[in-house]
């Protein structure tokens, strides 16, 4: 059924924006496709992200638009996200999402996907929380981290820009060691706390750290996270979106700042379980992926 | 463990017959038991089709929630399970009724507020669901015992805040919370308190229905806002982008949306009045000049204080307020035509009550209101410190 949600009531089709129209008709919504959906798409058919207010340039801007891209469901997707640059966009977003508090985001999408499974047993519904790093390793990190103990069938992305950035730019868990932000005027004096490998020792069958800088990457990961978290287990992706503003770079210089740390703190980590490993293999085999 | 699927149009997954909630607060036989708080509140979950609840055991707590735990291996309660802290429960229990289920959860004392930034936004995001607060006081110094000082933090949460004064009525009120909080019209979340110990560990008799009968389930669809399972266009609860903006406009909707949540709790009273049989209860005599305005179980003592004065020639009588938000304003007022002076026994240091009663009768009564006798740390409240404290007053440096 819940496809039939974008379909538009013929009595208002002509009062309808373009981008409602577009939504129905060109969207790449997973039950009118027959191969998985990818990034590929993007430049013909309809976003189910609409305009937004980030920056000119910025890196989560366009690692949200890969994300969207790769749910291997969208129309039966919830996605959580906590406050942040993120929830600027969260109402843009054509799905359900929501928006609790900050740091509550593994909390909420536990309840919510606890209660989706009851309500509906027949139907995978997804849900994929997302969030910076401020919400993901510090304030949140409790919640992140139990909802990966309990083993529940959600996938976490962290926007990791190693940074407050919304609030002015103060140093967070993930800024890297000696980095000058607000609150850290000389330097931030411990180690950038590794999520990814916190995630593997905490339950997680699928943990990445990497960058936006590879779409067609960050595309395959959603959708294997996605997927391995449907059926087998809570999964991790700690993706580097830097704040061009936080760290004086210009609005074309993000991707190239993101080139250069897939060789440095985000040289790319994987893990991968052996039920997940399992799982994936079957996926491959059936198409999914 | 059931299934929602073995739901029929008349019985529920557990194979309970769907009753109204006429028929299952007022019309059903029922028999005598002997039990707890603690236990009847898993009675009364057992016969509210409840689709979710989420435990955390921090003490001071009841075992409500482990019973609740039972339920659900016994087939009665949807999804269950034990969430990390107190913040992390109220937010999982948001998630849950987000997504469209009937939930409940209890807590006390500290762990209230711990979780206490949860409770505004559960109102803002308009789900019904249900905290059974089963009052313990605030640390510091370290304390177990019974005191409702948390309650004060919850008042303007925007969440309904009703008062058990007993088993029986934790039981029949924790059922009708359901009913009113999911009214389309008001459906905001409902605190049930009752004061811990006195009610969540004493055992009393109660009147209860078969367990074979149970509310009709929760329809999320007839929410005012839809919920979030993706079977309806995309309802976002961060609602409209410029929500986020800093201008008039964004300030004019958080303004108006906080407004609505503060009506909607407003908009209650109708029902309960239905399913509480009046807001506020009134015993005793009716041409008092003595009243005595109560929540839980200082309306049991205020009670004995009451007879205990008819001995002495003083005519008093107790308006039990069984709703505190929304606040019953005009049934007290009316309650309080021709008395002198109302009392106002609590069990909390600031008295909070004394000042939601001094705030309802300022500049419309000229009923004098005395904030006390007060207890607090687990203090009990005898009889003979309210009628001590009333003597005092009515009979200046007599004494009783």
């Amino acid at each position: 059924m819940a496809i039939d949600i974008y379909k538009i009531n013929p009595e208002f089709r002509d009062i309808m924006p373009q981008e409602i129209i577009d939504l129905e008709e060109k969207a790449t919504w997973a039950q009118n496709q027959e191969k998985p959906r990818g990034i590929k798409e993007l430049p013909d058919t309809k976003e189910i992200l609409e305009e937004h207010s980030l920056c000119a340039g910025c890196p989560e801007a366009a690692a949200l638009r890969y994300v969207l891209a790769a749910l291997p469901k969208p129309e039966e997707t919830i996605i959580v996200n906590s406050t942040g640059c993120t929830s600027l966009m969260f109402p843009h977003i054509a799905l359900h999402t929501v928006h609790s508090l900050f740091g509550n985001q593994n909390a909420v999408a536990s309840g919510i996907k606890r209660v989706l499974d009851w309500r509906f047993p027949d139907t995978d519904k997804d849900v994929v929380v997302l969030a910076g790093d401020g919400a993901t390793v510090d304030i949140g990190l409790d919640y992140t981290l139990q909802s990966f103990f309990r083993q529940e069938n959600i996938t976490t992305i962290c926007f990791d820009n190693e940074v407050y950035a919304n609030t002015g730019g103060q140093e967070s868990g993930s800024t890297p060691r000696g980095q000058v932000f607000k609150m850290a005027p000389t330097g931030k004096k411990f180690e950038k706390v590794k999520m990814w490998e916190l995630a593997v020792t905490s339950g997680c069958h699928y943990s990445m750290n990497m960058t936006a800088s590879a779409p067609k990457a960050v595309a395959k990961a959603v959708r294997e996270a996605i997927l391995i978290a449907r059926e087998v287990g809570p999964t991790f992706l700690n993706i580097y979106t830097p704040c061009i503003l936080e760290i004086g770079l210009s609005a074309n210089e993000g991707l190239g700042e993101m080139k250069d740390q897939d060789k440095d703190r985000f040289a790319n980590f994987k893990h991968v379980s052996p039920e997940a490993e399992e799982f994936l293999k079957k996926c491959k085999a059936e198409g999914r992926l | 463990m059931s299934t929602i699927k073995d739901m029929t149009d008349t019985h529920n997954w557990s194979g309970q017959k769907l009753v109204t909630a006429d028929h299952l607060l007022f019309d059903a036989p029922r028999e005598k038991h002997f039990m707890t708080g603690s236990e009847v509140l898993k009675e009364a979950v057992k016969r509210c089709t409840v689709d979710a609840s989420v435990s955390y055991p921090i003490t001071p707590q009841s075992e409500a929630a482990h019973l609740i735990g039972e339920l659900w291996a016994e087939g009665y309660v949807g999804t269950y399970f034990r969430g990390e802290n107190e913040f992390g429960v109220m937010s999982e229990v948001a998630g849950c009724a987000m997504a469209g289920a009937r939930t409940i959860t209890t807590t006390s004392g500290p762990g209230t507020l711990r979780a206490m930034e949860n409770f505004a936004q559960w109102s803002g995001t308009r789900i019904a669901c249900q905290l059974i607060l089963m009052a313990r006081g605030i640390n510091s110094p370290l304390t177990i015992q019974p005191d409702n000082l948390e309650v004060s933090y919850l008042l303007e949460t925007g969440c309904m805040v009703w008062y058990a004064e007993n088993v029986q009525e934790l039981f029949d009120m924790s059922i009708a919370a359901f009913v009113v909080a999911e009214q389309p019209d008001v459906h905001v979340p409902i605190i049930t308190a009752v004061d811990g110990f006195f009610v969540s560990h004493t055992r009393e008799s109660v009147m209860l229905p078969a367990d074979d009968i149970a509310l009709k389930p929760y329809n999320p669809y007839a929410a005012p806002l839809p919920p979030i399972d993706s079977e309806t266009p995309p309802g976002r609860f961060l609602r409209d982008p410029f929500v986020m903006k800093s201008n008039y406009i964004s300030y004019a909707t958080h303004a108006s949306w906080q407004w609505e949540v503060r009506s909607a709790v407003e908009r209650s009273r109708r029902y309960a009045e239905h399913y509480l049989k009046g807001l506020v209860h009134i015993t005793g005599d009716e041409d008092a000049e003595v009243a005595f305005v109560t929540c839980g179980t200082a309306s049991h003592q205020a009670k004995e204080g009451q007879r205990e004065l008819a001995k002495l020639g003083v005519k008093s009588k107790v308006i039990k307020l069984r709703t505190i938000r929304p606040f019953p304003k005009q049934e007290l007022i009316a309650a309080l035509e021709g008395v002198k002076y109302a009392f106002v026994p609590e069990f909390n240091i600031v008295g909070w009550l004394e000042k939601e009663v001094r705030g309802a009768l300022y500049g419309v009564s000229k009923t004098e209101v005395v904030g006390g006798p007060r207890v607090a740390g687990g203090m009990s409240l005898p009889a003979e410190a309210i009628i001590q404290e009333v003597m005092e007053k009515i009979n200046p440096g007599k004494g009783a």
